[in-house]
């Protein structure tokens, strides 16, 4: 669906091969296999505890990986250091809404563009996520800590959009949102993705709002790939639903 | 009444100093989360460095952008070859490894220039300038006053108005989050302490020809005033390390002058259990959380 409409960008192709992540020697995901194709928005769903944090951290170079293979368009992601992955075009949303408290709004949009745009170039940028996210142009000089929940989640996800990904990570953006923030949250993205044709890789622990945007969904259980279908299937499968997803 | 504005007037400029050191400490507490106990002696390596430049050229000003330059050096190198091997899972093995180099390199200083004072020559006059009967600040005093505040104030530019500054504070605050967004954190900490140790070199050139007298444990005193300046300002805050630097300042001359010299420190140490009691994170360390 996303990957067709898409306007002057590409999304990446993420493969994950046989992933083994743990902490201490203990495995937390046990040779996890699925991939993103460009343009594809993957919901990766799963209780608590299943993996899908460390998944995304492994994504993002955060964890050491104990064996298997992340690649972009081709390309292993081994050897890639964190903060050269976003110039690689990998953009990770961490959860917690991870914006910089003491940077003003501004600030944070800035820190994102620095290395993407320069001059003019960066205004333009910066301007352009104040489209996207109206209410956080009414408040580009209050700090970081001062938003609320909905307006810290808008400003970490435009801040990865500054940084015009390939691929975009995104870890529980609905925590702790209202119902109605959530599907403004899902909804832009939705939109953003699209009209970019970014491949994004969605965890969330809110299935049916992950679901209600997603293509295809990955269900994690202790670490392990259960389940790897379309966004239908998955949302019509009862017994997957009612074994792994709890509704 | 002319006692007390001689008094105030030395106490703002000795605060300036207080000041540019302890906002030394808290570049580096943003950069590292480290308090650094070496500080003031790697400070006086570079005051070393000035007083043997100035003593080969002849030039004060070469030597001292000798020992802001070795400072500098000193930053770099302390964090790249020993504060980054030391294990950050605990906060109080880079306190030890300072403690350590605090020794290692007072035991190198007094090997390489001896225990004895060396005297240091200052740009300017230090006797006070009378204006209308009232002894008031020397020149010297007055130019530390200025390039004190002008140094800070160049810090608030740095970190406020450039790229670089947006960087290190990011890192400083947030440094996972930073490098997501590509920001080169580690190169971020490097650059903290090299800044870092470059102005509180600066600090220590200036404080000790005329305060302290140069030996290899001259800035034990100025560490201790600076530390507790950073903690009455708060360890996070650089409008903190400048008001305290100035509540410090007038506070340790105002007892000296009146009380003596060798109560001023327990006056210092009394304004600093009572900021600890009443305000432990520090006057200007404060921040408001949305909940939601």
């Amino acid at each position: 669906m996303s990957g067709v409409v898409s306007v002057g960008f590409r999304g990446g192709a993420l493969d994950i091969r046989d992933l083994t992540v743990g902490y201490g020697g203990e495995p937390v995901l046990h040779s996890v296999s699925f991939d993103l194709r460009p343009g594809e928005i993957v919901a990766l769903l799963g209780a608590n505890g299943a993996g899908k944090t460390t998944l995304l951290r492994a994504v993002a170079r955060l964890v050491r990986v104990a064996s298997g293979t992340i690649a972009l368009d081709g390309a292993d992601l081994g050897q890639v250091r964190t903060e050269d992955l976003a110039r690689r075009g990998v953009a990770l949303v961490p959860d917690g809404r991870s914006v910089v408290g003491e940077l003003t709004v501004d600030e944070n949009l800035r820190l994102a563009a620095l290395w993407r745009h320069r001059g003019a170039a960066r205004e333009r940028a910066v301007n352009g996520i104040y489209e996207i996210f109206g209410s956080l142009a009414r408040r580009r000089s209050s700090a970081g800590h001062q938003l609320s929940g909905g307006e810290r989640q808008m400003l970490a996800l435009g801040r990865a959009l500054i940084t015009e990904p390939t691929v975009l990570a995104l870890d529980e953006p609905s925590l702790g949102l209202a119902p109605l923030i959530v599907a403004q949250v899902m909804g832009t993205l939705r939109e953003t993705a699209a009209s970019r044709g970014l491949t994004v890789l969605l965890a969330e622990q809110n299935v049916t709002s992950a679901l209600s945007i997603a293509d295809r969904g990955v269900v994690l259980n202790l670490g392990r790939v259960v389940a790897d279908a379309s966004a239908a299937t998955l949302a019509n499968d009862t017994h997957l639903r009612h074994a792994y997803l709890g509704f | 009444m002319d006692r007390l504005i001689f008094l105030l007037a030395t106490g703002f400029a000795r605060g300036a100093i207080f000041a540019l050191f302890a906002l030394s400490l808290v570049l580096i507490w943003r950069a590292a989360r480290i308090v650094n106990f070496a500080q003031g002696a790697m400070a006086l390596v570079a005051t070393y460095a000035a007083f043997a430049v100035a003593g080969l050229t002849g030039s004060y000003w070469i030597g001292l952008a000798a020992g802001i330059i070795t400072g500098a050096a000193m930053g770099l190198a302390v964090e790249r070859g020993v504060m980054r091997f030391a294990p950050h899972d605990n906060p109080l093995s880079g306190v030890i490894v300072a403690i350590g180099l605090v020794m290692v390199l007072q035991s190198l200083l007094g090997i390489f220039f001896g225990q004895q004072h060396r005297p240091m020559s200052i740009p300017f006059d230090d006797s006070p300038i009378v204006v209308w009967g009232v002894p008031l600040l020397s020149p010297y005093d007055l130019f530390v006053l200025v390039v004190a505040l002008a140094v800070m104030a160049g810090l608030s530019l740095l970190f406020t108005r450039t790229s670089l500054g947006l960087q290190l504070r990011a890192s400083a605050f947030a440094p996972e989050v930073s490098r997501i967004l590509g920001v080169r954190v580690t190169r971020m900490v490097t650059i903290g302490w090299m800044l870092s140790v470059a102005v509180a070199a600066f600090a220590a050139i200036l404080l000790v020809p005329t305060e302290l007298g140069l030996n290899p444990h001259s800035t034990d005193v100025l560490f201790l005033y600076a530390f507790t300046v950073a903690v009455v300002g708060g360890l996070d805050s650089t409008v903190g390390a400048l008001v305290g630097g100035v509540i410090v300042g007038v506070t340790m001359t105002l007892v000296t002058g009146y009380l003596g010299a060798t109560v001023a420190p327990i006056g210092v140490l009394v304004l600093l259990v009572a900021v600890l009691l009443m305000r432990p994170s520090g006057i200007f360390s404060m921040r408001e959380v949305r909940s939601a």
